[in-house]
């Protein structure tokens, strides 16, 4: 008898364990998620924006032809999944890369998504459409792209002037999103109609930002969210309390300091917190075309002074990284190994020995304990800009630079640079993708706008196409890290560190992931759900 | 008096035309605009694509050519399109208005309701431990930044009661939108209601000193009829006097309020506005203010003229 009481107990035990799985592990369908946005983007064009403000309120309005998956923190060859291509195949001289595309998926207005669409996208993106975009940030993504054609309806390639085995991951941006033919580009910054999980219903400039969800997605069954609700809360205080206080179910991804972080933890203790790289470098850019910095000798002197250590322990409380141009291991995967970085000069563990190195390299160019230098060290007036500027003044105060601060305003910021109207610079480099080709072209090679400290190698910019081409990732690593490490040397851009930023969520919001080696990809939000 | 009020109104158009004048050239001589910003968010600079962002937006024309476009729309009531949001200006700045009213008008309401009670009881109880309670009340509304206490509203709001008092646009009964606006405006009007409060007291005290006090007093009046209907009514001309002043200081208040409490009106929106060199709005929002408040001016100098004949006899 009293096994039989056993076996009904360890039945009823199991059914019950069963069902509390099921319950707690099953997505709900319905609720809005609401949360607050850090500010008002210019528009809610992501072909047009530049800052992920755009990205993640919009994002889920589209698709792209291939993502990278929304529930793997690190993005990477292995992460990409199709969307709207279904397949996808290169040509046997990897210069042809060929898409089939979903059928049967449609616009948010009801016209069919056909390959023609695939086309308009990316010849307005290369500019080759009679429509143009106002602004056009990653027009160089496709400069190894020849021609898009499609056959059929349902099928579309890119014709490579070369092999390029990093288009697929720009492909797969959260700023890569497959624009309808018949909407123009004017009419896509005020009302986006897209393919995806959430259809647009408002933007009120500084107030907010309104998506439904999508009832004919093509991926039946999602997104499960009935909508999502972003309101604009420029002020960062009110809204880590408006958070606090259970207004919003989630803050914007990536806009907690890790300061704040402690407070947000200790106030909403059940919130569930992730810190994350951001895949932003802050950097400095130095005027090499004028004196005094047009000396190697005072450039090497100003990357050897600098402490990275120092910052990342003030500004971060030790969790931020240090790195080369690529985003370091173990989240960033072109990033050099630990053992390689300490080689170059400045980033070995004797910051001591390092000055010392520097101090010499100030006495060569004619300074001293009583000649020093006087500088200016500009910067923009946004405090994640400011911050590491004052901390970079006192760190050059060591080897006899006298830095003044700077500030100027976001609106004459770029100008001011484009002109080599500064001496010093304190800047953010902000990487879309974890992908070499996008870092080095854009920020290194002779000529690119965003060069600005106009750094032209033309024997690095050889090495840039040759790890381009090359399509086995194991091999390409190592011609990486080689770049990288000669970009360090030649003081094209130092870098100081690469930030982390930490997000929050309420514990019934379900499936998200914050991704770990970009601040740009993962708010498609399809399968985001509440647990309420 | 016609033509006192032809002058007046001549002495109207010349200031308003100064004014547009003014807030054109300001806003030109500020470094940078909306293409340079946008392209600044952006991080490159592509020159055709500037050159044709400039030509979209009409800002590569002559100065008078787009202070002529601007000025001639903003007399046909065409308000032209905000750069940013692409929607009509008129069609930004309007639904905005009424909340900036409302919120001055509470924060206003806040200050004569709360300022010259306390006014009154602090001359009425001058040189006792309540009087210096309110003095020091009153001392601290002048000196926190509203910013300040609005936070600490917020911060004190979640930390006590784990609510968060900023702006509901969907309130679902007159009390929700009353509490929508009434924190805020409190937090805004504080320094008013101590200013108020401290105009109210001196007032008070001196005319409680004057002889038709002694006699009412004399005459065997209550407390409540002296300080109220004999002092109080004579008292008050300077605080009305400080009220109004205040009203038109209250826009610097309200932008950090609303900031701060996230409110979409209108003084938060025109200093977003300037930061994006968004022309239409900014140049229409401060002629539509200008407007409003010369207009104002306007009135009551008619209004003068009307109760003082001093006025059109001697001007």
């Amino acid at each position: 008898m009293r096994s039989v009481w056993a076996l009904a107990a360890m039945a009823a035990l199991s059914v019950l364990t069963a069902s509390t799985t099921t319950l707690a592990g099953e997505p709900k369908q319905g609720g809005t998620l609401r949360m607050y946005h850090r500010d008002s983007p210019a528009n809610a064009s992501i072909l047009e924006g530049a800052t992920y403000s755009v990205n993640v309120p919009f994002m889920g309005v589209f698709n792209n032809l291939v993502i990278y998956d929304q529930h793997i923190a690190q993005n990477s060859p292995e992460t990409l999944r199709p969307e709207l291509a279904e397949s996808w195949s290169w040509g046997n001289d990897n210069k042809k890369l060929t898409f089939k595309l979903r059928q049967g998926v449609k616009w948010h207005d009801g016209k069919p998504f056909t390959s023609a669409d695939v086309k308009c996208t990316f010849d307005l993106l290369m500019g080759k459409s009679q429509q143009k975009l106002r602004q056009n940030p990653r027009k160089a993504w496709y400069n190894e792209v020849n021609e898009i054609t499609t056959s059929g309806d349902f099928e579309v390639s890119f014709d490579l002037k070369r092999p390029q085995p990093s288009l697929l991951a720009m492909l797969a941006s959260g700023y890569t999103p497959i624009y309808p033919c018949h909407v123009s580009p004017a009419d896509m910054r005020t009302h986006p109609v897209g393919t995806g999980p959430f259809k647009f219903v408002e933007f009120k400039a500084n107030e907010s930002i309104k998506l439904t969800r999508n009832p004919d997605y093509w991926k039946k069954g999602l997104p499960y969210l009935d909508g999502i609700e972003y309101t604009i809360i420029t002020n960062r205080s009110t809204a880590i309390l408006a958070f606090v206080a259970g207004k919003f179910d989630m803050t914007f991804p990536t806009h907690i300091t890790i300061p704040l972080l402690k407070d947000i933890k200790s106030q909403a203790p059940n919130a569930t917190c992730v810190v994350e790289p951001t895949n932003v470098s802050t950097n400095i850019i130095v005027n090499s075309t004028s004196a005094p910095f047009d000396n190697i000798d005072i450039r090497r002197a100003v990357a050897l002074a600098l402490d990275r250590k120092a910052f990342v322990d003030i500004l971060f409380e030790g969790q931020a990284d240090i790195g080369g141009t690529m985003l370091p291991p173990p989240q960033g995967i072109w990033g050099m190994p630990k053992d390689k970085l300490e080689t170059i000069p400045g980033y070995g563990r004797d910051v001591n020995a390092n000055r010392e190195e520097a101090k010499k390299l100030m006495q060569k160019a004619g300074y001293g304990p009583d000649k020093h230098l006087a500088v200016k060290v500009s910067t923009r007036n946004l405090a994640e800009y400011r911050d590491p500027a004052v901390i970079l003044i006192d760190q050059l105060k060591s080897i006899y630079i006298d830095g003044e601060l700077d500030v100027v305003e976001t609106a004459n910021w770029f100008p001011k640079v484009a002109r080599k109207d500064y001496m010093l610079g304190l800047n953010l480099t902000g990487n879309s993708v974890d992908d070499p080709d996008q870092s080095f072209y854009e920020n290194y090679s002779c000529g690119s706008e965003r060069n600005y400290t106009n750094y032209c190698n033309k024997e690095i910019e050889k090495l840039f196409d040759v790890q381009s081409q090359e399509t086995d990732a194991s091999k390409r690593k190592p011609l990486v890290w080689d770049i990288d490490k000669k970009l360090q040397e030649d003081v094209a851009r130092p870098i100081i560190f690469h930030a982390r930023a930490g997000t929050c969520w309420q514990p019934y919001v379900k499936g998200i992931t914050i991704m770990s080696n970009s601040s740009y990809n993962g708010f498609r939000y399809e399968d985001a759900w509440l647990d309420k | 008096m016609f033509a006192y009020l032809v002058r007046r109104l001549f002495l109207m158009l010349v200031t308003l035309f100064g004014i547009s004048v003014v807030i054109f050239v300001l806003l030109r001589i500020v470094p940078g605009n909306i293409v340079d910003i946008l392209f600044a968010a952006a991080g490159y600079v592509d020159p055709a694509d500037k050159a044709n962002l400039e030509k979209e937006l009409g800002i590569d024309q002559p100065l008078i050519v787009q202070y002529w476009h601007w000025i001639s729309g903003f007399l046909h009531g065409d308000f032209g399109y905000s750069y940013v949001s692409e929607k009509p200006a008129l069609q930004e700045i309007l639904p905005r208005i009424p909340i900036t009213a409302k919120l001055a008008g509470l924060a206003l309401l806040f200050s004569a309701s709360i300022g010259i009670p306390l006014g009154v009881i602090s001359a009425v109880k001058q040189g006792t431990r309540l009087d210096y309670a309110l003095r020091v009340v009153s001392l601290s509304g002048l000196s926190l930044p509203s910013f300040w206490l609005g936070l600490l509203i917020l911060t004190a709001s979640v930390a006590m009661f784990g609510q968060m008092p900023i702006f509901n646009p969907n309130p679902k009964t007159w009390l929700e939108a009353f509490a929508t606006y009434a924190v805020p405006a409190a937090a805004v009007g504080f320094r008013s209601a101590a200013l108020t409060m401290r105009i109210t007291r001196s007032s008070m005290l001196e005319v409680l000193r004057q002889d038709y006090i002694r006699t009412a007093r004399a005459k065997g009046a209550s407390d409540a009829a002296v300080n109220y209907h004999h002092a109080l009514k004579n008292a008050i001309l300077p605080v009305i006097t400080v009220i109004g002043i205040e009203a038109a200081f209250l826009i610097g208040g309200l932008i950090v309020t609303e900031t701060v409490f996230n409110i979409p009106g209108v003084a938060r929106f025109l200093v977003e506005a300037i930061r994006w060199r968004d022309y239409p709005i900014v140049q229409n929002l401060v002629m539509l203010i200008a407007v409003v408040v010369v207009s104002a001016n306007f009135i009551v100098d008619m209004l003068y003229a009307v109760f003082d004949p001093r006025i059109r006899y001697t001007d």
